[in-house]
């Protein structure tokens, strides 16, 4: 292999409940991408715990690069930089996969490249779409994020709207533990809601007065919890596919009409999604079927790329790496860090 | 043998590099900066100094534990990369181990305290022994009250050190019984010399761990296993 002109990124990803590593060339190519997933850990809990994270990130972080670099065939001399997560996430467990990056970029000598774990999921969509290139409109949605963002170009980033309280992601967690699908929601909605009607019960769609493109999800949840309180009250027996099958409805008529309503204002004509509920079936049949109405160009990550993984760090490091982007030993995390901000 | 040692485990950070029986570069920091923002620039500070060859490196100690659990974990995840890209063991040293070995050669009881918050320490009971440090109580989580009982019961002069013994001084005046005094600046912190000193006397009795294997000794659970188990 010539490897002369190939940039290859070894990628981590620690910023949630997955411990990742990825080797990813020319930013497009994912030759290996290993993701420890610690959910059935958090289960019992019914939701991550963030210092229980932290700890199996630290017993799992060099197993998944070893296994990351052997996938590939490839060993640390032949890779040119070292991507990571720094924000948004949680602290702890960032900083794990920071720490490590950082020790590893000081060993070897290769350069460092902080990444924004939203950057990530928006970059996922390069790995399978190779003739995708900015400028389009990406929704990011996940337990931890909701974000409509324009990508003007590679890197470069501007947040049209995100959620004023709850992520999709959470809503569709809190909405299953209320009607005892357990945790991790999103999943358990998207199947039980193909046996409801999705018609069945009208729950509110929110809109944030100030701002056309931000969203709410917390009163939509309140929604559904009184609805159940008040079968309860009148002894009406809850039928939970339906609920489900609403609840979803609601939460994918907000996300269809404000991100179809950017792509129009932007006069794009390539409409992405990304983020753990990016893999959600019924949001990716109805934005399919809304972009081919409007002529728009729709793309999505596989499911696999669509939760959180290092395969789209690499590719979104690698594009802040031929710009030139490099990170200091004091790298920090960042939990909060605003997509776009360094 | 070269070691490169680090502790992160409580507000110090301090890396220093030990070669045969020598401290080639030792640098600590007791400020309130993240442990994330200061260690591996340190190293890097240390590298250029002292011309450090990386590759030169036989193994990495590091204070394992107990301590704040993100310092640990600062350390720790810094000690496994550093050890993976090296391909070098990790020397997992306990925390309290190599707080005490800063009184090397006392003859009075050494009693190091880190604040463990909710009203306990990390502690343990040392004394050297022809010139062995010698574990009389082996580091554990204990209320300061437990901790002070067992001093009392051996009647012997002790040293206190750590952050703990500042947090806990009005306490420990009240509890113990014994003659008692505290370390002085020079040596009542938590110091990677004296991590890569112990280090290296474990690893020739063949304490190591691979960089994967190792994982921080915390002596307690996550709270929220705690809460789960009652």
């Amino acid at each position: 292999m010539d490897t002369n002109n190939d940039v290859l990124i070894l990628a981590i990803e620690s910023s949630c409940d997955e411990t990742a590593a990825a080797v990813v060339k020319n930013g497009r190519e994912v030759l290996s991408n290993i993701i420890f997933s610690q959910i059935d850990l958090h289960t019992i809990y019914g939701g991550v715990v963030p210092e229980i994270a932290s700890r199996k990130h630290i017993e799992k972080i060099n197993q998944v690069i070893e296994e990351a670099l052997n996938k590939a065939g490839v060993t640390l001399d032949d890779i040119t930089a070292v991507a990571v997560t720094y924000g948004s996430g949680l602290v702890g467990a960032l900083l794990v996969g920071v720490s490590a990056a950082k020790a590893i970029s000081f060993a070897t000598g290769k350069p460092l490249i902080g990444v924004h774990h939203i950057e990530g999921h928006i970059s996922a969509n390069f790995i399978e779409n190779k003739n995708l290139e900015p400028p389009f409109v990406c929704l990011v949605v996940s337990g931890g994020h909701t974000h409509l963002v324009i990508v003007r170009n590679y890197g470069e980033y501007e947040i049209l709207g995100y959620t004023r309280d709850d992520a999709a992601g959470e809503a569709f967690d809190k909405v299953a533990r209320a009607i005892g699908l357990g945790y991790p929601g999103g999943p358990k909605i998207d199947k039980l809601s193909k046996e409801g009607n999705a018609d069945a019960i009208k729950f509110p769609r929110a809109k944030v007065d100030s701002s056309e493109y931000d969203f709410s999800f917390s009163g939509l949840k309140s929604a559904v919890l009184n609805y159940l309180n008040s079968c309860e009250m009148k002894n009406i027996e809850v039928n939970t596919a339906d609920v489900a099958a609403s609840f979803q409805k609601a939460v994918i008529d907000v996300l269809v009409e404000h991100s179809l309503a950017a792509v129009r204002q932007c006069g794009f004509t390539k409409f992405a999604i990304a983020g753990g509920v990016a893999s959600n079936s019924t949001l990716r049949a109805v934005f399919e079927q809304e972009c081919k109405k409007r002529h728009i160009e729709f793309f999505h990550p596989s499911p696999i790329l669509c939760t959180d993984n290092a395969a789209m760090i690499g590719a979104a490091g690698y594009y802040e790496y031929i710009k030139g982007v490099r990170s200091g030993y004091d790298l920090n995390a960042v939990p909060n860090l605003r997509l776009g901000e360094r | 043998m070269k070691i490169l040692a680090l502790d992160s485990s409580g507000l110090v950070a301090s890396a220093a590099v030990i070669d045969n029986g020598l401290t080639i570069a030792e640098y600590s920091v007791n400020y309130k900066k993240t442990h994330s923002q200061t260690l591996l620039p340190m190293l890097d500070e240390i590298k250029k100094m002292t011309e450090l060859d990386l590759s030169t490196l036989d193994a990495i100690a590091i204070a394992a534990g107990p301590g704040s659990f993100t310092g640990l974990r600062i350390g720790s995840a810094t000690a496994k990369g550093l050890a993976l890209a090296l391909n070098i063991p990790i020397i997992p040293v306990p925390t309290l181990d190599a707080l005490a070995y800063n009184l090397y050669g006392s003859d009075k009881l050494i009693c190091p305290l880190m604040d463990a918050r909710r009203n306990q320490v990390y502690t343990g009971l040392y004394e050297f022994k022809d010139s062995k440090l010698c574990i009389l109580e082996k580091q554990c989580a204990a209320d300061i009250a437990e901790i002070s009982e067992k001093i009392n019961a051996l009647n012997r002069e002790t040293i206190f050190l750590g952050d703990g013994s500042t947090v806990y001084v009005e306490k420990l005046n009240d509890l113990i019984k014994v003659k008692f005094t505290f370390a002085p600046a020079s040596c009542n912190r938590q110091r990677a010399a004296c991590v890569g000193a112990l280090g290296e006397e474990l690893f020739k009795n063949g304490i190591s761990q691979t960089a994967a294997e190792h994982a921080p000794e915390y002596l307690r659970l996550s709270q929220a296993e705690r809460e789960r188990l009652g």
